[in-house]
């Protein structure tokens, strides 16, 4: 009954070459993101729950203004950029955390450790899906925007924004994905992601702007990359930004970052669970 | 096609020809702590074989594996698969073998031919979803999402994706556990087609029957250190002696018996009684002409080989039957 199809299979007895690293990247890209598509809780809740915080807080906050470079914007058009940064590092850091944890846990990462896939295609595709999941999330977030609360994106602003977005989930994936490798178990991932971010979207003016936050806090916040990735965001979401609205200097920082979490990743790397 | 036939001993006499060992592995040591958990084993497996570790729990059989796997780094010895240090191999080495853990959690949401095609982009030459989902009789379930398949499919989607790369070695850790007798017969078809085609096996089980129906040679583990090896029939017979069994007839009790047959006695449960002789034919003989001139008749009379469980439970001793039933 196997007989025809064993009679295909023959061992490979030649030397082919292995797929290259960019084509893997590219390969792992495409089921990352299949499998996160195909999961409609995941997919549901990432989107989800930033609507829902940019929902409420612009109810909240309604009819007042928030001081932003060059003017003063309603809270609720404050609160687009800001929910933005908010959902890609929840996506990036929270969720991939937690993810790469059970998939490490439940023996996928031990299983792919005896196939020739390197460590730096997991870490790239997954930081690629985060950048895919962000583009979505922002368009649905500015399109909210746009209609509810009339918070116009100015065209010449398009291109600082997709590289703003882009910058920002690959960053962060990468920083998701060294602490993964820093969490000993699954149970741990949730409680030590949400300890590491929700303090830092509080005073880094994602749910309180930065205009009611002490400037010493804001200094703090300035070290973490959360804060660069918000006023990134701001300066190509605010109306009163002259020219392209990129933030250099914040991108800069925010990639610097990255780059730690990307040479972090690679270098703490664990393909099986801690006692194994 | 048989890519490689053993070649017949006396031609490799002749020839000078060594047997390529596939694996190779010489007073490999492993411990934890104070604790020796493998106490320098030696080992050669060559290629097309397959080779199948024995052992209760703990003896070691899944830490052998996983060093040879490149999973641990050995305390000391030295291990080599296909010419290769596994703690040193590279992807390219990654890309020659094929690795079935005992436990994996499936990918929940890819299907089974997206797993298939997911696990086959990573090598130069994978084998073909279909043809795969056909060896291990998941066609029907090609479409299902991993998290949907029962226990004893998903374990046939893990030996799946152990052979999408063509592997030149397979390592399969505890294949058929929890599969229900008709999935196993299945899956030792799949395992034979894989041998035949000239695939280096290496297999840790826990069934006796499993061992004794695919491997070319086993070898017992118990503490860290491997007992015996060799091929399972001779082995049985090393370790184990064939077992002669009857009823005694009524009004005989086994004090009437010959002297040859109360030495080989080995068991009696009620009227039925167990000798086991290494030269079972002189047992017989006794026991015939003992029957024939005291008018009896033996109708069960049974001679049976000894079975490898047989030589695993001597080996192991009875404490642990347990775990292997």
């Amino acid at each position: 009954m196997t007989q025809p199809a064993a009679a295909r299979l023959t061992p490979a007895g030649r030397a082919a070459p292995l797929p290259r690293p960019a084509a893997l990247i590219v390969h792992q890209f495409r089921y990352d993101l299949l499998a996160f598509s195909r999961n409609g809780q995941s997919r549901v809740f990432t989107l989800a729950l930033p609507v829902a915080f940019l929902l409420i807080f612009a109810t909240v906050f309604k009819n007042q203004t928030v001081v932003v470079p060059g003017g003063r914007i309603h809270t609720s058009v404050y609160y687009v950029p800001g929910i933005i940064a908010l959902g890609i590092v929840t996506a990036a850091v929270t969720n991939l955390v937690i993810s790469v944890t059970a998939q490490r846990e439940s023996g996928i990462l031990k299983r792919r450790r005896a196939t020739p896939v390197p460590a730096g295609v997991l870490i790239a595709a997954r930081a690629l899906t985060a950048a895919v999941v962000g583009l979505v999330m922002t368009g649905v977030l500015v399109a909210i925007g746009w209609f509810a609360y009339s918070a116009h994106l100015s065209s010449r602003h398009v291109p600082a924004l997709v590289v703003t977005v882009l910058l920002g989930a690959v960053s962060f994936g990468c920083l998701g994905f060294a602490l993964a490798s820093l969490i000993r178990d699954a149970d741990a991932a949730n409680p030590v992601a949400a300890a590491i971010t929700l303090p830092l979207y509080f005073i880094s003016g994602v749910f309180l702007p930065a205009s009611t936050l002490p400037h010493w806090l804001l200094q703090v916040a300035g070290v973490f990359p959360v804060r660069h990735f918000e006023l990134a965001l701001l300066a190509a979401y605010n109306p009163y930004s002259s020219g392209s609205g990129f933030a250099g200097t914040d991108l800069a920082i925010m990639g610097a970052w990255g780059a730690a979490g990307l040479v972090l990743a690679l270098r703490l790397f664990r393909w099986t669970p801690q006692s194994g | 096609m048989a890519a490689r036939a053993p070649v017949p001993s006396v031609w490799r006499v002749i020839y000078h020809q060594p047997r390529d060992a596939v694996i190779s592995v010489t007073d490999l040591r492993m411990r934890y702590g104070d604790r020796d958990v493998l106490g320098g084993l030696s080992f050669e497996v060559f290629g097309g074989e397959l080779f199948a570790l024995l052992g209760p729990n703990g003896a070691g059989k899944t830490t052998t594996v996983e060093i040879l796997e490149g999973y641990r780094h050995r305390s000391g010895g030295q291990v080599t698969v296909l010419g290769t240090d596994p703690w040193q191999a590279g992807r390219s080495w990654r890309g020659r073998i094929g690795v079935m853990l005992q436990e994996t959690g499936p990918e929940r949401d890819l299907t089974v031919t997206d797993s298939l095609r997911l696990y086959g982009g990573y090598y130069p030459d994978p084998w073909p979803p279909g043809d795969l989902l056909q060896l291990t009789g998941l066609t029907a379930q090609a479409r299902l999402r991993a998290a949907q398949l029962s226990g004893g499919q998903r374990r046939r989607l893990d030996l799946a994706l152990a052979l999408v790369g063509r592997p030149q070695v397979l390592f399969l850790d505890e294949p058929t556990t929890g599969f229900d007798p008709a999935a196993r017969r299945e899956a030792w078809a799949a395992i034979g087609a894989l041998k035949d085609l000239g695939t280096t096996v290496i297999l840790t089980t826990h069934y006796m029957e499993e061992a004794e129906r695919l491997a070319d040679r086993v070898g017992f583990l118990r503490g860290g250190v491997l007992v015996t090896q060799g091929p399972p029939g001779g082995l049985a017979l090393r370790q184990a002696s064939p077992a002669i069994t009857f009823t005694l007839p009524a009004g005989v009790s086994a004090e009437d018996l010959p002297d040859a047959a109360r030495r080989a006695m080995s068991g009696s449960d009620g009227g039925q009684v167990t000798l086991t002789a290494a030269a079972p034919l002189r047992v017989l003989g006794m026991l015939a002409s003992w029957a024939d001139r005291t008018g009896h008749d033996l109708p069960d009379l049974e001679v049976r080989r000894p079975s490898l469980e047989d030589a695993y439970l001597e080996l192991t001793g009875d404490q642990e039957a347990e775990a292997t039933s």
